[in-house]
């Protein structure tokens, strides 16, 4: 170590946020009095600039060597504090946060608890800063161009975003055509405009965008690397259709013989075994479904093959893998759908006439299989329906959470009902109005004037058993009406169950895949909920959309353009810092046990067969820390966590 | 030159660490050539009263093998610490505690009582527990005091060396001994061995892939001969135990039992060793994980057997 240490101490009031629980004089004091401490002081805002003015002119008069700043969360400033210690000549990693505002101050009211326990935390820092070394910060050059996983409209405005600016966008979809749930709609709200015009051309740009590398029918497989520099294996699954020699005329799907139920049309339709979706489909190349061509199951048929022209149908086309390599990565995988036949009572399944929202929608939809007709299961026009609110969301045994959007598509439902229906009767099941965005409030305030039934309260059955003669017929939905204190019961012909938007059912898999985290909703986790939402804690992987959680499309297209700001912002810098605090593996004291060597999910320690030992590799070296709580003989140091730091923060903390 | 004086000394222990002694065999001759037992109970008789006579710092080197585990130990373990210039812990038992080091998963209490109270074998009518001082008409009887907690050496008095094992190898007891008659005692605090890394750098069994399904104690798994027994499932734990005793049970097919101690370096062995296993678990599932783990029959027995007093929490606690 060099030279004599001197540490510098600096108490944050944050105002009264800190001061007004923690007595930060006596906290200071505290400080003032430890070992190779030269000074400590208590100031209104450190974060300020004279407050980072104060810490750099001290270092200058007093020489000091090591900084510790007790204030809030290191999350907030500890880059603050670092740059400026670095700006007076101090290697950043000399310095040391200690968080006295969340974990002291704002945790209790008893000013002398949080005022003990500020000072525990300021004594540990100030023993580990004695002991922190200098370390280099590295850049590593980043890779100009982005992979995006799923193609509905969140990874399509963020491969949009990056290809305009001019850089390679790999568009990965699982499904064989991009468009995710906005392909299914008919109107959007609140202005109700029609989603296939604002949203084919979108397709199709995508399809045809030079900068854009779209591979549908295809899933990644594997992610290695670090920010700046990712590699992705991609399977393209066989499509049993050579996209390069399709034109799209689809006399293949015409000829087809034989059909299966369409998940684009929510099982309302079918579909032949050789399909495209939806009519946009982009790209327009079908795919053959082999569970249900008559080829693939029993060896006979190939109609396809023969009516096509230009000899696309390949019937032993394998399944291919890509590897490409990428700066970033932006997750946009979107939700599944509640299914609702979880909630007996609701009869979905079992009546009819019990349709799940996305049925509807695509019942609305001109291009769906009803052709945009709202109609009963024979066939018949429903005079009244009924909407019931929050199926699955804001309910303990299913999803606690609101899911956003499901009071806003209800209120677009009635409208569509009563535009093509005339005299309908709508009611809707609700618990609160949620209706909070841009417009949503007048979107509200329109139907409410359209003559739409609203019933506060909770649906808690559908059932067919009549009690009246009026009722005979019908599905009758019984619920608590909340403002009136009332049990009712409300025949209808048809019921509509707005569903949740939940987890995809794969997001724990995606998450290891990536190596990102997932809320206890099951969605995944931003960096920060409000500081960093499109930032996860894998430097470089991003998510957007609703694979972060419910919402609607203007906010998701908001989010993939941040997250595209964000992936655009690193290649114009050219070059990313990374993680100085690696591992390194002392070779005098590794035995090659090999214990750490298939740990590291960044693939960074490999094994000297000729030394015996097990090597770090720095620049792969993600500082996680898993090799180094693994090796059993302690010659795995994780910088800046060395045993000999955390030892004095934990005497620090007992002292 | 002077011949040196050399004393040894056992506290709580099995034996074997004498026995250890004696197994440097011809090499016996070399030490008595080059020094004078002065005090070795096993072997010479001599009272205590004859080491209380001997002047501070007159004997060379004391080998002190055995924990602390009562007031005459403790009181022995001091009184040859002014005696002698360097103290050497021989053995396990003094260096972490050992075996005996176990007990203290339990207090004294509980000890006497199952001891002399509760084992089948035992009659023990009035419940009688030794005491340490006792009338009889003849006059007084004591005993040494029983304490609740066995120290290791280090916990007690001041340690120069440390030789490890439960028992040393000839060769580590050989290596201290000849440094000790030649002068070239390496700097204090040194834990002498011939390898400071892992027995698995002493081990030439082949290491590949460590990923572990399934935990096998040694009667329930023959295993393959040349593969790491750790990847085959058996708790070896070479793999955080200080090497120098030439890997003599993994290549006898027997997993290594931790008894040279922590690697350099390393404070805690036990959880460095439940660490590294807990890493190579080969399973997310936590229903599976807890399935393979249970297999292991006695995990502070198995991963603490040589260094409980030693270690971080140093025993149970007990309210
Ligand atoms: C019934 C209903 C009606 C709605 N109506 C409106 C409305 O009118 N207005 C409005 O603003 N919002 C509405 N919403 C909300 C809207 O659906 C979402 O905001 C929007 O679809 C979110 O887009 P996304 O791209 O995040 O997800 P998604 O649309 O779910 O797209 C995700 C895409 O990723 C693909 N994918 C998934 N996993 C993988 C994988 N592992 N690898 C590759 N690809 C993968 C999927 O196939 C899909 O194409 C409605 C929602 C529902 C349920
Ligand atoms: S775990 Fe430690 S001792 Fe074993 S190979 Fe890795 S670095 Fe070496
Ligand atoms: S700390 Fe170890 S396991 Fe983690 S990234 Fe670095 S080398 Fe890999």
């Amino acid at each position: 170590m060099e030279g004599e240490v001197k540490i510098g101490v600096y108490i944050c009031n944050c105002g009264t946020n800190i001061a007004g629980t923690v007595d930060v004089k006596e906290v200071a004091k505290l400080a003032g009095g430890l070992p190779s401490v030269v000074i400590a002081k208590d100031y209104m805002y450190m974060c300020s600039d004279p407050g980072q003015n104060m810490i750099k002119e001290d270092i200058k008069q007093l020489g000091l060597n090591r900084i510790v700043v007790a204030s809030c969360s290191p999350m907030l400033h500890e880059h603050t504090f670092r740059q400026a210690v670095q700006d007076a000549g101090l290697n950043p990693y000399l310095f040391e946060m200690a968080n006295i505002r969340e974990h002291c101050s704002w945790i209790t009211e008893d000013p002398k608890l949080a005022t003990e326990k500020a000072k525990a935390l300021v004594s540990a820092a100030v023993r580990r800063v004695y002991y922190q070394e200098p370390l280099e910060v590295r850049e590593v050059p980043v890779t100009p161009s982005i992979l995006v996983v799923g193609g509905g409209i969140a990874g399509i405005q963020a491969a949009l975003e990056v290809a305009n600016a001019g850089h390679k966008a790999y568009l990965v979809e699982r499904e064989s055509s991009i468009g995710g749930h906005m392909a299914q709609f008919d109107k959007t709200f609140p202005t109700l405009d029609c989603a296939s015009c604002i949203f084919t051309p979108l397709l199709s740009t995508v399809g045809q965008h030079p900068n854009i590398e779209l591979m549908t029918y295809s899933e990644v497989e594997e992610i290695s690397g670090y920010i700046g520099n990712f590699q992705a294996k991609i399977r393209k699954k066989a499509r049993y259709v050579d996209e390069d020699k399709c034109n799209g005329c689809l006399v293949c799907v015409e000829k087809c013989p034989w059909k299966a139920v369409s998940e684009f049309d929510e099982g309302l339709s079918q579909r032949k075994a050789i399909y495209t979706p939806f009519a946009q489909a982009v790209p327009n190349v079908p795919v053959i479904d082999t569970e249900h061509c008559v080829y693939f199951l029993k060896g006979t048929c190939r109609a396809c093959e023969r009516f096509c022209d230009l000899k696309a149908i390949d019937f032993e086309q394998p399944d291919k893998e890509v590897e490409v390599a990428v700066g970033a990565i932006i997750v946009a995988t979107g939700y599944d759908a509640f299914d609702p036949s979880a909630i007996t009572n609701y009869g979905y399944g079992r009546y009819d006439n019990v349709f799940t929202a996305l049925q509807f929608e695509r019942m609305c939809n001109a291009s769906g299989p009803t052709g945009g007709k709202i109609v009963l299961k024979d066939g018949s026009e429903p005079k009244n329906i009924a909407i019931i609110h929050c199926v699955g969301s804001r309910d303990k045994n299913y999803h606690e959470y609101c899911s956003r959007v499901c009071c806003m598509y209800s209120l677009k439902y009635s409208h569509l009902i009563k535009e093509k229906i005339e005299n309908a009767e709508v009611y809707q099941f609700y618990i609160d109005m949620r209706c909070f965005g841009k417009g949503y409030e007048e979107f509200y305030e329109r139907l409410s004037n359209e003559e739409v039934k609203f019933i506060r309260g909770k649906a808690s059955e559908v059932t067919d058993r009549a009690r009246t003669e009026e009722e005979q017929g019908k599905l009758v939905v019984v619920a608590e009406d909340s403002l009136m204190s009332a049990l009712i019961r409300v025949p209808v012909d048809m019921v509509i169950l707005s569903t949740a938007l939940e987890a995809r059912s794969d997001a724990a898999a995606v998450a290891r895949l990536f190596n990102i985290s997932r809320s206890a909703d099951g969605f995944f986790l931003e960096r920060h909920p409000k500081l960093d939402p499109v930032a996860t804690t894998t430097d470089g992987i991003f998510i957007v959309g609703c694979a972060q959680g419910p919402k609607d499309i203007p906010d998701t297209v908001a989010q993939a353009s941040a997250a595209a700001a964000r992936v655009l912002a690193m290649i114009s810098q050219g070059k990313v810092e990374i993680e100085a605090a690696t591992a390194v593996i002392d070779e005098e004291l590794c035995s090659g046990c090999k214990i750490c060597n298939l740990l590291c999910p960044y693939s960074a320690i490999t094994f000297d067969e000729e030394k015996k030992v097990s090597r770090v590799n720095e620049v792969l070296c993600k500082a996680c820390g898993v090799c180094v709580a693994a090796c059993p003989s302690a010659a795995i140091t994780g910088k800046h966590f060395t045993t000999e730091q955390i030892m004095a923060e934990i005497e620090g903390v007992l002292a | 030159m002077a011949k040196l004086k050399v004393a040894l000394y056992w506290a709580a222990s099995c034996g074997g660490c004498e026995i250890a002694q004696l197994a440097i065999g011809d090499k016996l001759l070399k030490l008595a050539e080059a020094a004078d037992i002065v005090f070795w109970p096993v072997a010479i008789d001599a009272k205590y009263k004859d080491v209380e006579a001997m002047p501070d710092k007159s004997i060379d080197a004391c080998l002190f093998n055995g924990a602390i585990r009562n007031s005459e130990q403790e009181h022995m373990a001091k009184m040859l610490r002014e005696k002698s210039k360097i103290m050497i812990a021989y053995g396990s038992c003094a260096y972490e505690g050992c075996i005996p080091g176990l007990a203290n998963l339990f207090n004294r209490q509980m000890i006497f009582e199952r001891v002399y109270i509760e084992t089948q074998s035992t009659d023990n009518k009035n419940n009688i527990l030794p005491q340490t001082s006792c009338q009889v008409p003849e006059g007084e009887l004591t005993l040494p005091e029983f304490y609740d907690t066995v120290k290791t050496l280090r916990q007690t008095v001041d340690v120069d060396y440390v030789i490890p094992g439960c028992p040393p190898e000839e060769k580590t007891t050989w290596l201290a001994l000849e440094a000790l008659i030649e002068g070239k005692l390496p700097p204090k605090g040194t834990v002498i061995s011939h390898n400071a890394k892992a027995v698995c750098d002493d081990c030439p069994l082949k290491r590949d892939v460590k990923k572990i399904k399934k935990i096998y104690r040694n009667f329930n798994i023959i295993p393959e001969p040349e593969i790491c027994l750790l990847e085959q499932g058996l708790l070896c734990q070479g793999i955080a135990t200080r090497g120098g005793c030439g890997a003599p049970c993994p290549q006898a097919n027997m997993p290594c039992t931790g008894c040279y101690g922590p690697v350099e370096g390393v404070i805690d062995q036990g959880a460095h060793f439940l660490s590294a296993l807990a890493s190579v678990i080969d399973s997310n599932d936590p229903e599976e994980i807890q399935r393979i783990i249970d297999d292991i029959p006695d995990p502070v027995g198995s991963f603490y057997r040589y260094s409980l007093p030693d270690s971080l929490l140093r025993g149970a606690i007990i309210r």
